[in-house]
């Protein structure tokens, strides 16, 4: 690739040719501000913030989708540039509710940090909002086009990245809305509450769906026992939240957090991650041995399940019935916990807290109430669980590494990876390997699998048998592999035995649910913390887990067994795209 | 046919979709012409022409036909999406010679190698939308259009789209998009169409009005067109004229006709003379300075405006400018496509303080406010729309701001008498 040498500013700098003048001043400590702009997304130049100057050429040009030319003279911050991002950022503010202090994303919104960068201390325009109500009716998010600018961000993401195309632009000029089609509500259409629209919005139009105040009620309730379970992309992600690096491992620290929150019991998800591992490998051997259907796909993401179930219903057979990890746990909290410890199930609350969003729509499906009741009764995202801990005042990088309680809460490294696309089939391959063949698995790292790519895919020889997998990341490439499946199916054959897919790119770590910047390199940071905590751990293979071989010897009997069916295994109906409540 | 007539020449057809009349009229003999010639050398006889682009930008029409590059597949859009306020001439056209428009399409599409044409029709003419489907099926059957045409190697065919009602659809990426079916957005250029536009191929986006004025050329050749007109902008031109006038309508005149020459053609002005638009509503406001402008592409930029569209808007001394400030704003507002911030959030505010100015609670700090807006549009504005904003705003504020400040004012002071 040939290089171009540039003027910015007044320094030069050489950078590789079709780099943007955006890039370029990153890259020589400049930081030209945007409003629609982010470091994963194709620029698409909405915003008119990061307009630049070039000597020679009329008028100003946006930076994010100029490309710089050899020779070329920018200047980026000029009094009349000033004046104009000044001018944008009033227009935006005039349309946009003053409500800053009541906002989900005060302190971390992009339109009040760059509104305090330009000075804006007073709005020359008359103000106005839009009067839309505000849209709660899907499990996992809230959209309140009130607040939205219009970046388009959320477009992109849900059209391009995850290609489930819940929500689009509609309407015309100030009257722009980001909405389902139809007009009809997120919790109507076939959005699938991955969230990453809401960890793209640069302000706070797109939310969690927030169950903070339930939770604190039921922990404040001296009636309730209170048993929480943590997933496994939580621990490399929360510390951020606090300062810490993305990655850095901090489930300790966690752990004692929710202690000292007032959480009765802490269990951990990791463990019935290793019990999903056992699960679905037993249920992989038994196609092995009946030849089929092949190929089996991952269940664990919720947000995979709705988009197969609505775009790929064909394929709802090649699902694995197991539950995921969390409405495994669900189940085990108030069936075998309770009985246990002699409770009554009603009085226990479920808690989960998940990197996503879509767990809370999972946990609400009229069918995950295996153990008689709602098995989990609240979801709470990494970013919501950070806010109880700064609400009670909790020091939380300076917190003793604690201990979770026993019975449901011991892992190995092949479930801790769940949280990295890639980690559930490294995590089967290890134990259906050692469960198929009776020999002892030597070589546990199936690099092939791991990392950010897209579509990855690896043979592994089991016995003389060749197992070919894939697996994907983000919906869009689900897509390119569910359709060879499809079609695969269509002339009664199949490429692959095995496919993992997660929703969001990255896997769990990149979840709706994700402390925000929930970048692709803070993914990728946050996936090396599940890997070095894997090589660390005594036990690497989920069959290998005491407490697991416990749960089977002592509560389920064997993997497969009819009550592991009543209680971990579950069914898939396919949806129509969009239904129209009355 | 007279020279100075060549359009309104044929559209005196009794019937436009009559081929047989278009035909005795000596219709499609420029095709027959075009075909007996290389594309290289129509595209050269279109050069020499000096044709330019009618939609508004005045882009010269044989430079953008040889542009065309890359790929074989490649693809000619009419632009019929006349959204212009107060232009009315490619309607007239396609209403009342339909035929010639399809040999200007022939001829473009001989010339760059297209296969296949669009006619993206505006979408409040949903009657040109039928007329045109009769009159492409005519052409198919009586060998002008489709396969092999007049026993050529050449085959092109024509389909008809109707557009949504959006104006920020006639800039041709705009057109493009919406064609793919996406949203009526403009694009980034480079690239430009005649290198990546539908689909990616290669695509050449003509006016109606530009389209129709080919056959003449190849007809009467080059220099023909050429002696006709200004010297930078040569040729006939359409010019529609409505407002205080006697006989509002189409008129078709060499370039550079002035606009008092129009206004006589046209039976005169309605009283007196205050002000006229021209080139649309994305032109500026003039006074009567204007009478003596010569209407052609150099002329008009000389004039500190365009030529545009060639639309004519006179307006006579009983219209108060702070409604025609409130009335272009509004509609500014309304055709935002809301793709880029100063335009979407620009346009609102633009028309929220006109309308309050024009509804008599206008307070006379607007009128600074609204400059700095159009300053922001100006400056960073994705695209032309949202600039081009400028050209009636600024022309209202500095011939006509008195007129408005006193408005201002005089609202004022009758709200206060009222208390």
């Amino acid at each position: 690739m040939k290089n171009v040498t540039l003027t910015i500013n007044g320094k030069k700098i050489t950078v590789p040719e079709h780099t943007t003048i955006f890039s370029a001043a990153e890259q020589s400590g400049i930081s030209i501000p945007a409003l629609c702009r982010h470091e994963d997304l194709e620029p698409k130049g909405a915003c008119g913030m990061c307009i630049v100057k070039i000597e020679g050429q009329p008028g100003y040009k946006r930076s994010c989708v100029t490309a710089v030319e050899e020779g070329m003279k920018i200047l980026t911050s000029t009094a009349e540039i000033r004046d104009i991002r000044r001018g944008i950022l009033e227009l935006v503010l005039a349309a946009h509710p003053a409500d800053c202090l009541q906002c989900i994303k005060h302190g971390k919104c992009e339109l009040q940090s760059l509104a305090e960068r330009f000075e804006i201390r007073d709005l020359r325009y008359d103000r106005y909002t839009r009067g839309l109500p505000v849209d709660r009716s899907a499990f996992g998010i809230v959209r309140d086009m009130n607040k939205c600018i219009g970046c388009g961000r959320c477009v992109q993401v849900c059209n391009e990245v995850q290609t489930v195309a819940s929500i689009f632009f509609h309407g015309r000029g100030s009257n722009t809305i980001v909405s389902p089609a139809y007009g009809t509500t997120m919790g109507d259409s076939v959005c699938v509450n991955c969230g990453q629209c809401v960890v793209y919005c640069p302000v706070g139009a797109l939310y969690e769906k927030e169950a903070i105040e339930e939770v604190w009620k039921a922990i404040d309730d001296p009636d309730k026992i209170v048993v929480t379970q943590i997933a496994p992309a939580v621990r490399v992600a929360i510390g951020e939240e606090f300062g810490m690096e993305p990655g850095e491992l901090s489930i300790g620290k966690l752990y004692s957090a929710l202690k000292a929150l007032g959480i009765d019991v802490v269990f951990d998800t990791n463990f019935s991650a290793d019990l999903t591992i056992v699960e679905e490998a037993t249920e992989f051997l038994e196609r092995l041995k009946e030849s089929g259907p092949f190929p089996l796909i991952t269940s664990c993401s919720p947000g995979w399940i709705k988009f197969g179930e609505t775009f790929y219903p064909e394929l709802l057979e090649n699902v694995s019935s197991c539950k995921s990890p969390q409405q495994m746990l669900g189940a085990l909290i108030k069936t075998h916990y309770a009985e246990s410890r002699g409770i009554d199930r009603n009085e226990i609350v479920s808690l989960s807290i998940m990197p996503c969003t879509a767990k809370k729509f999972e946990a609400s499906r009229p069918e995950m109430c295996s153990s008689g009741a709602r098995d989990v009764d609240y979801v709470l995202t990494t970013r919501e669980i950070a806010r109880m801990i700064r609400q009670a005042g909790i020091d939380f990088r300076n917190l003793p590494e604690g201990t979770p309680d026993p019975l449901l809460s011991r892992y190995s490294g092949a479930a801790t990876i769940f949280g990295a696309s890639g980690g559930v089939m490294e995590a089967a391959l290890r134990t259906a390997y050692e469960l198929a063949t009776g020999k002892t698995l030597e070589k546990v790292d199936f690099v092939d699998v791991r990392g950010m790519t897209g579509v990855k895919e690896a043979e592994i020889d089991v016995d003389g048998t060749v197992i070919k997998v894939a697996v994907t990341n983000g919906l869009a490439n689900a897509r390119k592999i569910l359709d060879c499946v499809a079609e695969d199916k269509r002339r009664g054959r199949s490429s692959y035995h095995f496919i993992e897919i997660m929703a969001c790119a990255g896997g769990c770590v990149g979840g709706g649910g994700q402390p925000i910047p929930n970048t692709l390199a803070r993914r990728a940071q946050r996936i090396e913390g599940l890997y070095r905590e894997d090589r660390s751990l005594p036990l690497r293979k989920s069959h290998e887990n005491p407490e697991i071989k416990a749960l089977y010897a002592e509560f389920l009997g064997s993997p497969g067994s009819e009550r592991a069916h009543a209680l971990l295994h579950t069914k898939y109906r396919p949806r129509e795209q969009y239904q129209f409540s009355q | 046919m007279s020279n100075m007539q060549h359009i309104t020449g044929f559209a005196t057809l009794e019937n436009p979709l009559d081929i047989e009349s278009f035909i005795a009229k000596g219709g499609f003999s420029g095709l027959h012409r075009a075909l007996a010639m290389t594309p290289l050398e129509v595209i050269s006889e279109v050069k020499r022409s000096g044709l330019r682009g009618r939609g508004g930008a005045g882009f010269p029409t044989g430079l953008k036909w040889e542009s065309v590059s890359g790929d074989d597949e490649r693809y000619l859009v009419c632009n019929a999406d006349e959204g212009e306020p107060g232009t009315f001439k490619d309607r007239f056209v396609l209403e009342h010679a339909p035929f010639l428009v399809l040999e200007g399409m022939a001829i473009a599409a001989y010339a760059t190698g297209a296969q296949t044409g669009y006619i993206y029709v505006r979408g409040e003419y949903p009657h040109v939308v039928a007329s045109l489907s009769s009159a492409i099926s005519r052409a198919v059957k009586a060998g002008y259009l489709g396969a092999h045409i007049l026993g050529s190697n050449f085959s092109f065919n024509i389909e008809v789209r109707k557009g949504g009602g959006s104006y920020v659809v006639g800039d041709e990426t705009a057109l493009l998009n919406s064609l793919m079916g996406n949203r009526g957005y403009p694009l980034l250029k480079p690239p430009f169409p005649t290198e990546k536009g539908l689909w990616g191929k290669p695509t050449i986006v003509n006016n109606v009005e530009t389209l129709a004025y080919v056959p003449y050329i190849l007809t009467q050749g080059a220099e023909a067109f050429a002696s006709i007109g200004s010297p930078d902008s040569p040729g006939l031109k359409l010019f529609s004229i409505s407002g205080h006038i006697a006989h509002p309508g189409v008129y078709e005149f060499p370039m550079g006709t002035t606009v008092r020459e129009l206004a006589a053609a046209a039976g005169g002005i309605l009283g007196n003379l205050k002000a006229v638009q021209i080139g649309g509503t994305a032109g500026p406001i003039f006074d009567t300075a204007a009478l003596d402008y010569p209407l052609d592409f150099v002329s008009m930029r000389k004039a500190g405006g365009a030529l545009g569209s060639g639309a004519l808007v006179f307006m006579n001394t009983t219209v108060n400018m702070a409604h025609v400030l409130e009335v272009t704003m509004r509609f500014f507002a309304e055709e935002s496509c809301g793709q880029c911030f100063p335009c979407r959030y620009g346009t609102r505010q633009l028309a929220f303080m006109a309308n309050k100015i024009a509804s008599g609670q206008g307070r006379l700090e607007y009128l600074d406010l609204m400059r700095d807006t159009i300053h922001v549009m100006v400056g960073a504005s994705f695209c032309p729309f949202g600039q081009s904003i400028a050209f009636p705003l600024e022309s209202l504020l500095d011939r006509f701001g008195d007129e408005i400040v006193s408005f201002i004012k005089q609202q004022e002071f009758l709200k206060e008498a009222a208390v």
